[in-house]
């Protein structure tokens, strides 16, 4: 299908661009990569009134040590942060995630910040944001502000931006750690993840665990783990309590079933990469 | 800041294989429709309309993109690339197309022009790929007819042509 009319607008800065969403707010959908929008559009699953096109912006194509986080502009795509040589040095998983993350073709389109925006509970950026307990900076005309992932992240393609403020950048904390590792089921390479897990050891034997593609959002849990029973067990009581839902890819039971095989397997895999 | 109404039809222009281009179109037009009805370059072609089968791929400055996903008045002073400008002037098809008809890796045809773009811009970055490698590329995009197995074989024989023209 074809996406119904809309006003389209392309702004040349970021506050050009705040200051015509302030001016639409929720008649107007922000468009950077469009790799999730423009199907929505295409599909009239989203009619928004004015697009604003943010995709261009040199200004917000940039990725940044700050601190000890890493800032990621909001025009940034998925593969050039793949493809930026310190990702694996500073935030080994995301370099272990990205390549999961649609295919090549719409890595080369789709943004980091889209991904957040976008807020799909089976999403891997949202997820290892989530994990890492990263940060999402928002900014409108009344200022900008800075939420943690946990508090950005609502529900299913539901998170906690107001109308008029535009996602500038997200910030990953830099991570100490290379023990990590991430897996994911999907019915075929780069469709979405019926379940996803990721692990980082934090230090001696905590691990944070992030998981996808079974709640409404991505779930981070930080936990103990001193042998693989009590890996066994830490997946079986998040099995039931995140539940799992029912959809086209999976059912619950499948989801709740794969999440209590795949997640021992991720954990020991981060346990068993050097220190 | 560049604005189109909802009922403007307004002048797009760009580069297409290398030649300037210009049509007049709404806002809400997909460059694959800008490129196919109103310039009459059908050789991209349009399956799903929502990012997942690849027909549609071509390249922006370069890089591999699903023109579906794409509006044609993003496309404006930017460089377009389609399967139009792979063959020479005369027609000789260029390596990778004659290994696509050396190792049958097309039948019915209609994914081929996306899968070829996808390439083009795959094997520029990463010029002598693991089969793998190629598999991976070759997830984004869906084959109904031949299947994959000879569209591997014959990028894993276009990238070992080009290996042993470099050595």
């Amino acid at each position: 299908m074809k996406p119904r009319r809309f006003d389209y607008v392309r702004p040349e800065s970021a506050d050009e661009a705040v200051a015509v969403l302030a001016e639409y707010c929720d008649a107007a959908s922000v468009l950077a990569g469009g790799q999730s929008l423009m199907a929505m559009l295409n599909l009239r699953l989203a009619e928004p009134a004015v697009l604003i096109d943010i995709a261009s912006l040199k200004e917000l194509d940039y990725i940044r040590i700050a601190g000890n986080m890493i800032e990621v502009g909001a025009a940034v795509t998925q593969n050039r942060l793949k493809g930026w040589p310190e990702l694996a040095g500073k935030l080994p998983l995301l370099a272990a995630a990205l390549p999961f993350v649609g295919h090549f073709q719409t890595r080369n389109k789709g943004t980091v910040c889209g991904s957040i925006a976008h807020a799909d509970p089976s999403s891997e950026i949202p997820l290892v944001l989530a994990t890492l307990g990263g940060e999402v900076v928002l900014r409108s005309h009344r200022g900008t502000r800075v939420l943690a992932a946990a508090d950005f992240q609502r529900g299913a393609l539901t998170t906690a931006r107001e109308p008029d403020e535009l996602i500038i950048a997200v910030r990953f904390p830099v991570q100490p750690t290379a023990r990590v590792a991430f897996r994911e089921v999907a019915r075929r390479h780069g469709d979405f993840a019926i379940v996803a897990v990721a692990a980082c050891v934090e230090d001696r034997d905590t691990v944070r665990i992030g998981i996808g593609g079974i709640a409404d959002r991505p779930a981070a849990r930080s936990a103990r783990i001193d042998s693989a029973a009590d890996a066994t067990d830490i997946f079986e009581s998040l099995a039931c309590e995140l539940e799992g839902y029912d959809d086209l890819h999976a059912s619950a039971r499948l989801r709740r079933d794969l999440l209590r095989r795949v997640g021992p397997v991720v954990v020991e895999e981060a346990l068993r990469c050097a220190a | 800041m560049r604005r189109v109404n909802r009922d403007e039809r307004t002048r797009i222009g760009f580069t297409l294989n290398g030649r300037a281009v210009s049509g007049d179109a709404e806002s809400r037009m997909l460059l694959t429709d800008f490129l196919r009805h109103v310039i009459g370059a059908t050789g991209t072609h349009v399956g799903c309309e929502h990012g997942v089968c690849g027909c549609c791929t071509v390249l922006i400055d370069g890089v591999a993109v699903r023109g579906c996903l794409t509006l044609a008045v993003q496309a404006e002073g930017r460089a377009v690339t389609t399967v139009e400008a792979l063959a020479s002037p005369d027609g000789a098809l260029n390596a990778l197309q004659q290994a696509f008809q050396q190792h049958h890796a097309l039948q019915c045809g209609f994914c081929t022009p996306g899968i070829l773009m996808s390439f083009t811009d795959y094997l520029a970055r990463n010029p002598h790929p693991t089969e793998d490698e190629i598999r991976e590329v070759l997830s984004g995009h869906l084959c109904r007819c031949t299947g994959y197995a000879g569209i591997v074989a014959a990028v894993l024989a276009a990238s070992g042509g080009s290996a042993q023209q470099a050595s």
